[in-house]
């Protein structure tokens, strides 16, 4: 499948979750979304709005980055992964990546450029979060996905 | 005779793997902890990177230190508490299957425990007397949560972060200043010599009656403020005289500080609490203890805090709050599950 590329730009931490709650409406299961941009650049928040649009209490959703998997269960199961401190992809795969990937799951990587030779065979959905100022964000979206 | 009522406790929720032996709910016989032995010397043998978080080749030399140091033998336990969540799956299994396996081995009634609640025992574990109704703040890497503690088996989550916990916060910040891990300590630290009031900094209070916490916009503006304002430019840091660092460090952690006090006092307000407890990781940090017990003592509340050893992930704690659910017959049956989340379940 071609897969495109779409830019958005987020002038806010809301528009961001508003975003991600409509990418989290299109989702059809078995989905692996990689979340990629540096510090503060808003992947916690658009994990956020994919975990709501698929039902999940927004609220509940926050960083995983010391737990490094939060799980929540609505429409599917979503595991809220991030990578910040895998210090290697044999560890990120301990944390029981493969198990989690399957029709009914929607997998969402935080820091995923960390553990790229896990993603390999995988047709994962890229998105890509820039600084373009305190609040602004280029949000770029790769694979195949409807919006 | 034997009146004492001994506790293992396991704690694997997440980096951490650790078990302790309490008497009482209060005596510790013993508390190892995997980070603060040296396995690899007196086990033989090299714990592999893979596992490094998955506790494997950790519990078993853990459990066996855990009731050697309590000179005790397994016949004399009376019960086997495990932190079944929240935390990492994987990583809670390790330390529940253990637990279920000594249970059925012993012949141990087996004790489920909710690790964030368990955190709040090491701030009662050496007071001689807790006023009832208390505001509790849990603060660590993962986790930010206020609760009304009627008891500790009456817990009522009040609020809890909606991005990064405050430990978070102070380890991504320490990332921006160029600090070393982990970052509560090294930002406490550069914050000593540095201006509080340097920078002011956002503080998020998430409207006038929430207890919920966010702790990204200040991550942010940190960023922001080390950008020189320009988030396309280099960062600013390598530049900066040690004079900055610690300005933004303290004026950072200050930030942090008023919001937590700001909503404990809330908290403790809301439910017309006596005491305010203190535990988790960042409970630690001398800036935060001492402005909570002005907080406190300025509304004609007692503070307990949580001792330093016991701030961080331990099993002590579990196996103290194992002991009042053993008193109050909680007990768990073999189909008990590690959970992810679950901040507010007994």
């Amino acid at each position: 499948m071609q897969s495109k590329t779409i830019e958005f730009i987020s002038n806010s931490v809301d528009e961001t979750i508003r975003l991600g709650r409509k990418i989290g409406a299109t989702l059809k299961g078995g989905e692996v979304i990689c979340l990629d941009g540096n510090l503060s650049s808003g992947k916690t928040h658009l994990a956020k709005g994919i975990a709501s649009g698929l039902g999940a209490d927004g609220d509940s959703v926050n960083s995983p980055t010391f737990v490094m998997v939060n799980e929540y269960h609505c429409k599917f199961d979503v595991y809220h992964i991030d990578a910040y401190r895998a210090e290697s992809v044999a560890e990120f795969e301990a944390l029981g990546f493969a198990e989690f990937i399957g029709p009914s799951a929607v997998v969402l990587i935080e820091w995923a450029n960390k553990i790229l030779p896990a993603l390999e065979s995988l047709d994962c959905i890229r998105i890509e979060l820039e600084h373009k100022g305190q609040n602004v964000r280029l949000i770029k979206i790769t694979g195949d996905l409807s919006l | 005779m034997d009146n004492e009522i001994r506790i293992l406790g396991i704690e694997t929720s997440c980096d951490e793997t650790a078990a302790a032996v309490v008497c009482n709910g209060k005596e510790v016989s013993s508390s190892v902890i995997s980070s603060q032995i040296k396995l690899h010397e007196k086990y033989g043998g090299v714990v592999p990177e893979l596992a490094s978080r998955a506790h494997i080749e950790k519990i078993y030399p853990v459990l066996k230190d855990a009731i050697a140091r309590a000179s005790i033998l397994p016949e004399q336990l009376d019960a086997v508490a495990v932190a079944n969540r929240p935390g990492l799956s994987v990583a809670l299994i390790v330390g529940l299957t253990a637990a279920k396996t000594l249970s059925l081995v012993w012949e141990k009634p087996l004790i489920a425990v909710n690790h964030i609640h368990a955190h709040l025992q090491s701030a009662m574990l050496e007071a001689d007397a807790l006023e009832l109704p208390a505001a509790a703040l849990i603060v660590s890497g993962g986790h930010t949560s206020l609760y009304d503690c009627r008891n500790c088996l009456d817990l009522k989550l009040l609020g809890a972060t909606i991005d990064d916990a405050a430990g978070e916060a102070f380890d991504k910040v320490a990332t921006i200043l160029k600090l070393s891990y982990p970052g509560g300590p090294s930002i406490e630290k550069a914050a000593c010599n540095g201006n509080p009031k340097a920078i002011q900094f956002p503080r998020s209070m998430l409207g006038k009656d929430s207890l919920d916490f966010s702790f990204s916009g200040l991550k942010t503006a940190v960023l922001y403020y080390c950008q020189g304002n320009d988030m396309k430019a280099p960062s600013r840091v390598n530049s900066m005289s040690e004079n900055e660092i610690a300005d933004i460090a303290a004026s950072f952690q200050a930030a942090v500080i008023d919001v937590l006090v700001k909503k404990a006092s809330r908290a403790a307000k809301k439910i017309g609490a006596k005491t305010i407890l203190l535990g988790g990781g960042v409970a630690a940090n001398s800036a935060l203890r001492e402005a909570l017990e002005e907080m406190a003592e300025a509304s004609g509340r007692k503070l307990l805090v949580a001792p330093r050893k016991y701030c961080t992930d331990n099993a002590v704690m579990v196996a103290s709050l194992g002991y009042y659910k053993y008193k109050a017959g909680m007990f768990a049956d073999m189909g008990l599950e590690a959970k992810a989340s679950g901040e507010d379940s007994i």
